[in-house]
């Protein structure tokens, strides 16, 4: 493990952007969000949560996919190039971490999503403990651990210090490039980082969501689960903004769309699509899912049942809280399980 | 606020008991300190989960529509400046009076969840309001905060206790919040800039909008039955992204719509998670009404007609706004 002391962060984020985009935790705006790093870029490693979530980084919210160039009859396709520029994210929480496991399981799978693993592979994860959490967290639910968050290297905030351990090959090749910066740490600091992840975790259990579990029942009764009454109480002041959707590390639907441009230049890419919106899974003939139930069902059907049920029982929810915070009419994933396992007595 | 809790859920009983409505629409319990959530009551049984306390500033004259449309007799919980919404939803013949039964609910200001979190405060596990202090309670230790510095901005802008519609009420008026001095002082800064500065102010502001279009569903005054942006063979629909202009257009045109409609509920604003400033472009609208036809508040009854749907002879020419608009 090394360590490097606050006086010299912006010497090392100024190392860290060298090798590549850095992006880190900033405030804009009286918010926290993930931002390109610049020389003035107000870093905020104190804040857990922040407003979205960094799954932008590998699934961007608007890709190119390819282009055409029409005239007349004929059509001229170019594709668009995979990205090629290595990335660092730094102070990445467990739980988004845990996010891109899951977004892995369906991007990676085949056929591969080709930007998502060149995204992916370009960037070195950085991960951060989270010494402060929120009232909305609930990652231990899903066993995930935020006194030692996965990533490529794993840091830890106590008091001035940040304390820095490479956790893969990826890793290990960024901290040697950081040798002038690091120091050794002593036996000494590795009990205070020790003490933090003891109180991480205790103050995990003492949050109001510290006990909270999920039943894995639920994926096994698909069709109770789809025909249960309280979909039609839950959903039925949902506002179907979307904001739930797009902030989810792990909501990852997306559409298909061209845009025309001048000249008979067309662009067609992918933007993120939610199944709160009104024309999600519209075709030709209609929509199968007719209103705002069915679509408010979608989003926790998939987290919470078929998800699991394609991949050995893994929910697709890392506990992060963001759906708990940005609803305006107070609606989440951990309201709509809880009022699910009463119904279905599981 | 217990007690008026405890009336609201024997009234609600009573009324479902007795087969009065065959709805209620109020608050229901979270999990967490601050987190209740607008929810529709079927059964006398489901209002022991019915509650009412500073955090329930979510107007619910919207969830009438769905009433109307499937003819359920709906009694709905209003807090004085929610009534507004409703009259004005009735004016639009959106509502139909008979599905509605209207309770006046005391609120003496709702809180606002992000102003208490960014006093540094988190870890919140219960938040208590008396004697015009705020208890915040966190597993990192606990904050007393002045109420009116974590009031919603809405509530900062409260236009009294007084309710617009209602067929009953519970228990007696609370004093709400005094409003905060020239409701219009804003505008007029924004007025005195020259164009080229107001210009980039609004761009700024509006291209924060992710066009998640919360404003447009939690308004009482947005009622169409198909917005025009929800048409996906427009090249509008939001979630294409696929131009800054969009969310100029969307607002401006969303604005226009609810001018003299607007009620200045101020839920467009609260909803927003981006924080866009949209109460600021329906005060403008609200200002310029004012100035030109004399003082108007949409939503006070279910009958006057808005000042741009009448016409007499003394109106203004369209003209005016862009040369008067800014005294
Ligand atoms: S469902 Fe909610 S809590 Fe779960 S990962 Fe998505 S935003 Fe986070
Ligand atoms: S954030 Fe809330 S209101 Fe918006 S779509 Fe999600 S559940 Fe519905
Ligand atoms: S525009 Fe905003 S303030 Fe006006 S009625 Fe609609 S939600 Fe309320
Ligand atoms: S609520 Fe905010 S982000 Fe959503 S559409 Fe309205 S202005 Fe845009």
């Amino acid at each position: 493990m090394f360590k490097i002391a606050k006086a010299k962060w912006p010497e090392l984020w100024q190392a860290l952007a060298r090798e590549g985009q850095l992006y880190l935790p900033a405030l804009v705006d009286g918010k926290t969000d993930f931002a390109p790093w610049q020389k003035d870029t107000k870093v905020d490693l104190l804040t857990a949560v922040t407003a979205k979530s960094l799954k932008q980084l590998f699934f961007a919210q608007v890709e190119p996919l390819m282009h055409f160039q029409t005239s007349g009859k004929k059509v001229a396709v170019t594709p668009q190039e995979l990205p090629a520029q290595p990335t660092i994210a730094f102070g990445v929480r467990a739980c988004d971490l845990a996010g891109f496991t899951i977004l892995d399981k369906v991007f990676l799978k085949e056929p591969v999503d080709t930007f998502y693993r060149a995204r992916r592979e370009n960037c070195t994860l950085i991960g951060l403990a989270c010494g402060f959490p929120e009232e909305t967290c609930f990652c231990q639910t899903f066993n995930i651990d935020a006194a030692s968050p996965a990533g490529d290297i794993q840091t830890w905030l106590v008091w001035d210090n940040l304390y820095w351990e490479s956790r893969t090959g990826k890793g290990q090749q960024l901290t040697a490039k950081l040798a002038a910066l690091l120091t050794e740490a002593t036996a000494e600091d590795a009990k205070l980082v020790q003490a933090q992840q003891t109180k991480i975790r205790e103050t995990l259990s003492k949050l109001p969501l510290g006990r909270l579990r999920f039943s894995p029942e639920l994926a096994k009764h698909e069709q109770e689960v789809f025909n249960s009454k309280v979909w039609e109480k839950l959903s039925a002041t949902c506002l179907s903004c979307c904001g739930c959707t797009y902030v989810c590390p792990t909501c990852h639907c997306y559409d298909v769309r061209d845009y025309a441009g001048k000249d008979g230049a067309v662009e067609r890419f992918r933007c993120w699509d939610s199944c709160m919106n009104g024309d999600f899974t519209k075709m030709a003939h209609g929509n199968p899912r007719k209103g705002q139930l069915e679509r408010f069902r979608q989003r926790y059907m998939h987290k919470l049942v078929y998800f699991p049920e394609d991949y050995e029982g893994t929910f697709a929810c890392v506990g992060c809280g963001r759906c708990l915070r940005i609803c305006p009419v107070n609606l989440n994933i951990v309201k709509v399980a809880k009022e699910l396992e009463v119904d279905l007595h599981v | 606020m217990q007690k008026i809790a405890a009336l609201m859920r024997q009234k609600a009983q009573e009324l479902l008991s007795s087969g009065q409505v065959q709805q209620v629409a109020a608050w229901r319990k979270g999990q967490l300190a601050y987190d209740n959530a607008p929810a529709v009551f079927t059964s006398p049984e489901a209002c022991a989960d019915l509650v009412y306390d500073e955090f329930c500033p979510a107007n619910l004259s919207k969830y009438l529509l769905a009433a109307t449309k499937k003819k359920l007799k709906t009694a709905v919980f209003l807090k004085p400046c929610d009534t507004y919404g409703v009259n004005q939803l009735l004016k639009d013949n959106r509502v139909q009076r008979e599905y509605v039964y209207a309770i006046g609910t005391p609120c003496q200001g709702m809180l606002d969840i992000k102003k208490i979190r960014a006093h540094g405060l988190k870890g919140i596990t219960r938040i208590t309001v008396s004697e015009g202090v705020v208890q915040v309670e966190t597993v990192y230790g606990t904050q007393n905060l002045p109420q009116r510095d974590v009031l919603l901005d809405k509530c900062l802008q409260c236009k009294g206790n007084a309710y617009m519609i209602a067929d009953t009420e519970i228990g007696e008026k609370l004093a709400t919040p005094e409003p905060r001095g020239d409701a219009f002082a804003a505008v007029k800064r924004i007025e005195a800039l020259p164009p080229e500065e107001r210009f980039k102010f609004w761009q700024q502001e509006l291209s924060k909008c992710i066009r998640c279009n919360a404003c447009r569903d939690i308004c009482p005054a947005c009622s169409c039955e198909q917005c025009i942006f929800d048409n996906p063979a427009a090249p509008v629909a939001g979630k294409a992204f696929a131009d800054p202009v969009e969310e100029n257009m969307f607002h401006l045109i969303r604005a226009y719509h609810v001018a003299g409609r607007c009620v200045g509920c101020g839920e467009c604003a609260r909803v927003c998670p981006q924080g866009v400033k949209l109460g600021l472009l329906n005060l403008k609208f609200m200002k310029d009404i004012n100035t030109f036809y004399g003082p108007y508040q949409a939503g006070s009854d279910a009958t006057t007609p808005a000042p741009q749907v009448t016409f007499t002879q003394g109106d203004v020419e369209p003209s005016a706004a862009g040369q008067k608009g800014r005294s």
